[in-house]
């Protein structure tokens, strides 16, 4: 049964993928190989997933003022995830996407999410990504 | 809520002044929206994060405002590149990425920035001042500005750096504004011995545990018995920006904006307090290491770019000494702290040593060193923290003593005495 949540668009756009979800910040500059799309931060408890064409739940970023530069490679090299939900407003992911869209036409949707819907999410559930913030949580997929 | 521009901003907005004005004041706009920023306000000076080449994208957008004649409106440092240009034949930087991160450098330079190369830019000339406004780039670089120095920045990230260079505007939100400069977490060192409190290891490793308990809060430390050098807040901010997201602390007694506990919080109440104990701090300290066994290829130190004030504390533990023939021994700084050094005559009985230099970047930077340096020692929070997953190499986080003496054993020596009871 989805269910349908409103968050806020930092970065409009559609988008379509399998959630990955995030509990603890990551800075992207040592923390995601962006010829890869896998997160390589030892640190961090999603170390050796791929993000690339999920749609990425990530609290906030964390660490490093690169980390948008990392996220701006993953948008030209088609790594980068197809989208991002956060909660609260998180200017690192927002401005990799806007540079984006400036540089390439094509930047990627980013969602602030209520911390209790963020809470909510699970890696797998099929997620749909509204231009208006309408982020639509499907059923998980057994298959994984 | 709309955000509110001025006649100047309107213009650039408009492509009146340029196209690389257009380009910078449309992403500075586009951002003032996302944090629901009402009016845009003028900044002094910036430091480019930017500098740092990881691949195309970084490359084009550089060129594209050179390309368009970009120029910055305030002085401007620049950070790390991500090739020393005189020295990466030395090492295993492949020649078509030295070829790239330079003309990235040269694209930045263009627009008429400070070539500092440096990602400690508060330890050259051109330090901001307290209360000054500033967009600054460098995760390591705005905690210090904010908490050592006193100027104001918010954490700026890579590409919009640049962008309020040359626009000399950001929105007027977050760390700029002293409403928002309080402290809300309560940190407080509860019986840890002097004899640590004096060692430079301390610092790093109390930043670390910092930046994972105090996540994006801002935190006020009391309970030190020393008063820290310059070096060792440099090493706190960096780790805690490193493993968290501060981008401002405060020491009561200390920092600028902390003469006492009340105007640190600013008279609120902490939301939390964290009790900072000698078991919590030897927890973190092993956090930082993750290589077994005792073996090692490499000691590096200077993360953030070593100062003049850490090459003559390290002169004198490499008088007479030699690093074993099986461990590289290297310190990486900029160029003009480098030339200091020299010319204070801090660099002979580092050559003698068999220490080498890196200039103008950093092992995490520049993809310098060869696969086989697998296992490395420092007595950098910033370098043990990233080195694991940028580099894949096993680290070993030790005191600079440690690091020294490790060097000439060739093999990884700590002293664990400072950190028991």
């Amino acid at each position: 049964m989805a269910s349908v949540m409103r968050g806020t668009p930092l970065v409009r756009g559609q988008a379509s993928g399998e959630a990955l979800v995030g509990r603890e910040p990551l800075s992207f500059w040592g923390g995601y190989d962006y010829h890869s799309g896998e997160i390589i931060d030892p640190h961090h408890h999603l170390f050796g997933k791929v993000a690339s064409g999920r749609i990425l739940a990530m609290p906030y970023t964390r660490g490093s003022s690169t980390t948008t530069a990392v996220l701006l490679e993953s948008v030209r090299a088609g790594t980068a995830p197809a989208a991002i939900l956060t909660t609260g407003v998180d200017s690192f992911f927002a401005l990799a996407s806007i540079v984006a869209e400036e540089m390439y036409g094509k930047g990627i949707p980013v969602v602030a999410l209520q911390p209790g819907d963020f809470e909510a999410l699970q890696d797998g559930q099929w997620i749909d990504v509204g231009p208006d913030g309408v982020i639509t949580v499907g059923a998980g997929r057994i298959d994984r | 809520m709309t955000l509110e521009l001025s006649k100047f901003d309107r213009s650039n907005l408009s492509g009146a002044r340029g196209p690389a004005p257009r380009m910078a004041m449309s992403i500075i706009v586009r951002m003032a929206e996302v944090l629901e920023a009402q009016r845009l306000m003028d900044i002094s000076q910036a430091h480019i994060d930017s500098t740092i080449y990881l691949g195309e994208a970084g490359l084009e957008f550089a060129e594209r405002l050179a390309g368009y004649q970009a120029t910055v409106s305030v002085p401007t440092t620049l950070n790390v590149s991500a090739v020393d240009e005189n020295g990466w034949q030395e090492w295993a930087v492949p020649g078509e990425w030295a070829e790239k991160a330079r003309r990235q450098m040269i694209a930045y330079q263009s627009m008429g920035c400070i070539p500092t190369w440096t990602c400690a830019p508060y330890q050259t000339d051109h330090a901001p001042t307290f209360g000054q406004q500033i967009a600054w780039g460098e995760s390591n670089a705005i905690v210090f500005a904010n908490s050592v120095i006193g100027a104001r920045t918010e954490r700026y990230p890579d590409l919009m750096d640049i962008c309020a260079a040359i626009t000399g505007r950001v929105p007027a939100v977050g760390l700029h504004l002293t409403e928002n400069r309080a402290g809300n977490v309560s940190i407080r060192l509860v019986d840890i011995p002097e004899s640590l409190q004096m060692d430079d290891s301390f610092y790093p490793v109390l930043g670390h545990l910092l930046g994972t308990a105090a996540g994006d809060g801002i935190p006020v430390i009391e309970g030190f018995l020393v008063k820290p050098a310059e070096d060792q807040l440099k090493a706190l901010g960096a780790a805690a920006a490193s493993s968290g997201n501060v981008a401002l602390f405060h020491i009561v007694g200390i920092t600028p904006e902390a003469p006492t506990r009340e105007a640190a919080f600013q008279g609120r109440a902490p939301e939390r307090t964290i009790e900072v104990t000698l078991p919590g701090l030897r927890t973190a300290r092993q956090e930082l290491t993750t290589a077994e066994g005792d073996e090692l290829d490499l000691v590096v130190l200077g993360s953030p770019h070593f100062s003049l004030a850490e090459f003559k504390n390290l002169a004198p533990l490499l008088q007479g000494e030699r690093r074993h023939p099986r461990v590289e021994f290297l310190v990486t700084t900029s160029r003009a702290m480098a030339a200091l050094a020299r010319k204070a005559d801090l660099l002979e009985a580092f050559e003698a040593f068999g220490g080498r230099l890196t200039l103008d970047t950093c092992i995490l930077a520049s993809p310098m060193l060869p696969p086989e340096i697998r296992r490395l020692m420092t007595n950098s929070a910033k370098y043990a923290y990233y080195a694991p997953g940028l580099l894949k190499t096993q680290i070993v986080f030790g005191s600079t003593q440690d690091c020294v003496r490790s060097a000439v054993a060739g093999r990884v020596v700590r002293d664990e005495s400072k950190w028991l009871v």
